[in-house]
This record gives structure tokens, C-alpha cells and sequence, in this order.
């Protein structure tokens, strides 16, 4: 990064000569202002940790899944088992992340503007998937659902399949990517607050013509920040579905776990192939994720308009 | 639409925000709510509103109940303290929300909102700034387009929480003049609550002076500034000296000194009890020797003649604070200084007594 001592310093430079020679790196701000070779050292002790845990490694998987060339890549995505994972990892977000959408603007709504007693317990609730490990989220549902869990025997009797299946796999990944939108949502509509939805009312709006145009088009970057992140995830997660999946080719294998049997299984091409649309998709949602946090962030005022504020004399 | 509100009480937890608040607001009257804040008058123009339902008590539009009607049914006007303009949407379309969200039958086309809002924003004159955003407005310019949009419903009644509360002094001067105009020429019921006085008396046909929930006072401007009903009315309503006294033979004796008294005040009955005189600073006379038995001495502590009248601060034989405000010319022809003695005189019939 370019040192520059900027708008101020010029003007400082300029007009204030007079008073001191300026050296930009001894002015009235070098307070702020680290000496050249700091900001060389931390700059570049920052690239080099990047280089070697982000860099390397995502070069490393493109190479590894390229390793035997372009058809061979794609031959390994051809594989009937390999598309079946892309259609139960694209099946399960195309479920799950609609369904966190309704969750985390239900939940956000009912923290942000209703009083309840044990609101604070239910803040602290949403974030329990966090702090979870994932294999315990699957667990749970493991322990609810099983043929020895506590419904397994209705369910087993009524024909319905939980766990090893569709339903568990949904499941599971909800519960993981729960926090995600109901998390970016609160502060904002908390920012947001309530005057301009009361103003709404008073203007007749009905309560869903109020949160279609007014809450929804206040809080909608945050909102599709969090619909990105929770679809990564929701697309990535491995530990959850791992325990409710049961890793059945071709039927309840979802993308990451694929990659782990291949793997296993010393097929390392089509792993790493495979591996690599996941990589891809972190880097689509990076890339989207950079662009709606700037959208999301409370835009700056933007300077008064020189217009005279003409009153009737 | 005249407004009734009766009996309303409302608590938050324990405290008490209303407590039995009534008022009749006739239609096409322009009436402020003053208090201190915490008095509940912000709360009761939400109620009236419909953004807060009493615990008990009526709200009544033209004689009809209107306690249970949702704030989207009352068909009020409101106006926020910080203007609540809905920050996505240009100045054009938050005037053109109210009409836009009608239900299909009762919407004007296109052609009639867009010849609504450019009329109102005519209105308000800001014309020129109908494709703006309206974080590229000043609170001023913001709070007009506020007005603009809780008119363009054409309400029965429009409701003004502290509507220049957030803006500099200038500004407010100038919004309040502007705001008097167009209560005279639409005529409409406004209701507006405000903590200045000055903003009261000088915009309200009617003002209702509000104290810990509950009223200390309604009536006009000039009847609460030359009789107010409570020490609380007299105190708010401008700069005040209090002196503590005692009734003795029909006069109030402040240490020692008597006090000329308002024929009004029926002090015979209340012979030997403790009574507070209020005295406003521009109602004390400073000599410089005593003047007949009615004055007291004082000691002049600090003298401030930056302003249209001359604020004088002393010290009462008995240790009191007081403030004198004199005119320009009656300042120079005492020549004043500090550390001077002189003797004050509360111009007759010009005190307010309330007996304890």
C-alpha cells in the first residue's frame, strides 16, 4: 500500500509551512501512522499467511482435479454417482435456504419488535447451532428420529425414513445454517427501528404492504448477504449430514461426503474434481458476499444539495 | 374532526405515563401538548394516533368511538420527531406511499398521484426535489417532505410528535412560522407536542400543559402565561424568582419585608401561613435606595448585557438567588457594576402567590 499523506496533509503542507516543516511521517497525525518498514512487515507477514493456508492450497485443488487432464475432469463429473451428490447438495439448499429465509425474518421480526419474557433466552437460543458442534447436531436428530431414537418406532411403523435419507439430511443442514439469516437480520432491523414502519401504518398500509415496502426493501442486502452465506454453508456442510446421511452411493451421499469416499478411496482426480466445484462455488459466494456487504452497510449521507430552502415570505 | 379524549390512563411497567387525561380538541384547532419530558404527552398523541392502546379510557373522532380502530383505520396524520421518511424511496414516491398502498378500488390513477404529490410538494416547496433521496435532504427540508407525505392521505386530523425537535434553532423559527400558515389556510385539527414553551405559545390556538400524566393546565396562550392555575404552569412558561414568605395582617412578609400584593389574592383567611411567591425577572424593579416599605435589599453578582434586555444577577439580603431582567436604557441610567448594593421591588399586582 501506497503511504499518502492525503487532503489534509497537503493543505497542512501548504498552509501551515510557516509553522514547522512538515514531515509526514513526524506530522500532527504520525500518531496514526506507522514508520515504512512496520507497514511493510505486517503487510507482509499478511500475504505470506494467505500464500501459504489460502493460495497454495486452492491452486493446489484446481491442479490436483485438472491433474489428468480436462477429460478425465469431466468424466469424473459424469459419473452417475458424482451427479446424484450435485443433485442432493443442490436439492437440499434449494429446501433448506427458503426455509431459513422464513425462520430468520420470523425470528428476527419477533426479537426486534415485540417485549417478551424470555427474549433473551431465545437471542441466546438462535445461536446455538454455533456454538454445537455439527456432528452433535446430527446426533440429536439421530437420538430423535432412529430406529432406536424416541420416534423411531412410530416412524418405523407408519413406513416413514428420517435418518439415511432426504429428511435428515434436510434436517440437519437447517438446523446447522439456522443462525445465519436471522443473525444478519437483527442489528439491521434493529437500526432500522419502528418509526417508519408506524409512519407506514398511519398511512394506511395493511401489515404486509408495510414489510413488503417498507421492512423487506430496508434490510434487503443483509438479507441476501445472509441468504449467500447460509446457501454455502448449506451446500458445504459436512459434519451434520455425515451422521444422518448414513453414505449411501448414488442415493444419500451430498457433495461433501462424496468427496470423502472418493478420497478414501484413493480416486484422488475425481475427488479433488469434485472438490473443486465446491471451491468454485466458495469463491462465487466470496465474490458475492464482498459486493453485498458493501450494499448492506447503512449508505453514507451524501452532502446537502446547495438549494436554497425557499419559504413562502 | 374534533378530537375527544377521555379518562385515558397508560402504564409502561410501573411507571405511570397517564394518569385520567382528558381534552376536548374542537375541529380546526391548533393545540400543542407542552411538558417536561417523562410528562406523558408524547404518549398521549400515540394514542390518539392509534400507535398506543390505553389501559383505559376513550379516544373519540366527532363524537364516534374510535378507542379500538387500528392507527391504519383512523385516517390521522402523523408526523415523527425524526421523520421517519422511508430511506429506499425517492421524496416523490414516501408523499405518494399513502395513495399507493389503497386498496385497488379507492386508488387514484397514476395521472391523479402524480398530480397529488407535485401539488403537495408545491405545497411545501420542495418541487424541485421530487426524484431526491431523502438522506440528501436537511432535517428541515426532510421534516417539510414528512408533512407533505401524512397530507397527501387528506386527513381528518394531522399529529406532530415534536416536529422540529431534531432541527437547529434557525430552522425551527422558520418551520414554526411556516406551519402556522398552513394551519390557516387548510384549517385542519393539529395536535402537536412539543417541550419549548415559547414553540407553544406562539404556534397553539390552545395550549395543555402536561405534568407526571396528567394536566396542570389547558387553555389559551394568554390565559396560561398571565394566569397560570399552578406553580408548575407559572414556572414552565418562562424564567421565574421564587421567594418564600408568610401571610401576616393581608400581606405576604418575605424576611421581614412586605410584599405589595394583587388585590385578587384573598389573603385574610390565610393569616400566619407559609405562602411561595413567584416573581418573573422582568417584573423586579432594581433602585438604588429604598424604595417605600416594599423593597428588599440585594447584591449585584454578575451582569450580562449581550441581548435585547439586560440580565442582572444578585444576591438577596437573606441569600437568595435572584435574576433581574432591566432595559438597556434603565441599566445605564442605574450604572450598575458588580459587588454594587442596590434594592429590588416586585412591580405591584405582578406576582404570582401560591399559598401552602
Amino acid at each position: 500500500m501506497q503511504s499518502d499523506e492525503g487532503e489534509i496533509g497537503r493543505l497542512m503542507r501548504e498552509n501551515y509551512a510557516w509553522i514547522a516543516p512538515l514531515d509526514p511521517a513526524r506530522s500532527i497525525w504520525g500518531a496514526t501512522v506507522e514508520p515504512r518498514w512496520v507497514q511493510v512487515l505486517l503487510t507482509g507477514g499478511a500475504i505470506l499467511f494467505l500464500g501459504v493456508f489460502l493460495f497454495v492450497p486452492l491452486a493446489a485443488v484446481f491442479g490436483e482435479a485438472l491433474r489428468n487432464g480436462v477429460g478425465a475432469y469431466a468424466a469424473a463429473i459424469a459419473q452417475p454417482e458424482a451427479r446424484s451428490a450435485i443433485k442432493l447438495t443442490l436439492l437440499t439448499a434449494t429446501v433448506v435456504v427458503p426455509l431459513n429465509l422464513i425462520f430468520g425474518l420470523a425470528a428476527a421480526w419477533l426479537l426486534t419488535r415485540f417485549e417478551f419474557r424470555g427474549k433473551n433466552l431465545l437471542t441466546s437460543l438462535i445461536d446455538l447451532p454455533f456454538a454445537v458442534s455439527p456432528v452433535i447436531a446430527g446426533m440429536i436428530y439421530v437420538l430423535l428420529f432412529g430406529a432406536q431414537g424416541w420416534f423411531g418406532g412410530w416412524l418405523g411403523a407408519h413406513h416413514i425414513r428420517i435418518i439415511f435419507a432426504l429428511p435428515g439430511i434436510i434436517l440437519a443442514t437447517t438446523f446447522v445454517t439456522f443462525p445465519f439469516i436471522a443473525r444478519e437480520l437483527i442489528p439491521l432491523m434493529e437500526a432500522a427501528g419502528t418509526d417508519e414502519e408506524e409512519a407506514a401504518l398511519t398511512l394506511g398500509a395493511s401489515g404486509w404492504q408495510m414489510f413488503f415496502r417498507v421492512t423487506l426493501p430496508n434490510v434487503k442486502w443483509g438479507l441476501l448477504y445472509g441468504l449467500v452465506i447460509c446457501n454455502a454453508r448449506a451446500m458445504g456442510e459436512f459434519g451434520a449430514v455425515s451422521v444422518v446421511s448414513g453414505h449411501i452411493r448414488g442415493l444419500t451421499n451430498t457433495m461433501p461426503l462424496y468427496v470423502e469416499i472418493l478420497y478414501n478411496d484413493y480416486d484422488f482426480a475425481a475427488s479433488f474434481a469434485v472438490a473443486s466445484l465446491l471451491t468454485l462455488l466458495a469463491l462465487l459466494t466470496l465474490a458475492a458476499k464482498s459486493v453485498l456487504a458493501r450494499r448492506s452497510l447503512p449508505s453514507r449521507e451524501e452532502p446537502q444539495p446547495k438549494q436554497p430552502a425557499r419559504l413562502v415570505a | 374532526m374534533s378530537i375527544d379524549v377521555s379518562n385515558i390512563r397508560k402504564r409502561f411497567g410501573s411507571f405511570v405515563a397517564l394518569d385520567d387525561v382528558s381534552i376536548r380538541i374542537p375541529t380546526g384547532e391548533l393545540v400543542a401538548l407542552l411538558g417536561p419530558s417523562g410528562s406523558g404527552k408524547t404518549t398521549l398523541l400515540r394514542i390518539i394516533a392509534g400507535l398506543e392502546t390505553p389501559d383505559a379510557g376513550l379516544v373519540r373522532f366527532d363524537r364516534e368511538e374510535a378507542t379500538n380502530l387500528s392507527a391504519r383505520d383512523r385516517k390521522v396524520g402523523f408526523v415523527f420527531q425524526h421523520y421517519a421518511l422511508f430511506r429506499h424511496m425517492t421524496v416523490f414516491e414516501n408523499v405518494a406511499f399513502g395513495l399507493r398502498v389503497r386498496p385497488r378500488r379507492l386508488r387514484p390513477t397514476e395521472q391523479k398521484i402524480r398530480a397529488r404529490v407535485e401539488e403537495l410538494l408545491g405545497l411545501v416547496q420542495l418541487d424541485w426535489a421530487g426524484q431526491r433521496l431523502p438522506s440528501q435532504l436537511s432535517g428541515g427540508q426532510r421534516q417539510r417532505v414528512a408533512l407533505a407525505r401524512a397530507l397527501a392521505v387528506e386527513p381528518k386530523v394531522l399529529l406532530l410528535d415534536e416536529p422540529f425537535g431534531a432541527l437547529d434553532a434557525k430552522v425551527r423559527e422558520e418551520l414554526r412560522r411556516w406551519l402556522r400558515r398552513l394551519h390557516d389556510e387548510l384549517h385542519i385539527t393539529s395536535v402537536f407536542v412539543t417541550h419549548d414553551q415559547e414553540e407553544a405559545l406562539e404556534l397553539a390556538n390552545k395550549v395543555v400543559v402536561l405534568n407526571k400524566g396528567q394536566i396542570e393546565q389547558a387553555g389559551t396562550p394568554e390565559e396560561l402565561y398571565h394566569h397560570p392555575a399552578t406553580p408548575f404552569v407559572y414556572n414552565f412558561l418562562g424564567n421565574v424568582n421564587l421567594f418564600h414568605g408568610r401571610v401576616h395582617d393581608g400581606k405576604i412578609y418575605i424576611s421581614g419585608t412586605p410584599i405589595a400584593v394583587n388585590s385578587g389574592h384573598d389573603l385574610a383567611r390565610a393569616d400566619g401561613q407559609s405562602a411561595a411567591v413567584y416573581v418573573r425577572p422582568h417584573l423586579l424593579d432594581i433602585h438604588l435606595t429604598p424604595n417605600g416599605g416594599s423593597s428588599f435589599p440585594a447584591t449585584v453578582r454578575h451582569i450580562n448585557s449581550a441581548g435585547p434586555t439586560v440580565k442582572v444577577e444578585l444576591t438577596s439580603q437573606w441569600g437568595d438567588q435572584v435574576h433581574v431582567e432591566i432595559d438597556h436604557e434603565r441599566f445605564r441610567a442605574l450604572r450598575l457594576e458588580r459587588e454594587k448594593q442596590v434594592y429590588l421591588s416586585p412591580r405591584e399586582n405582578k406576582v404570582f402567590i401560591y399559598q401552602i
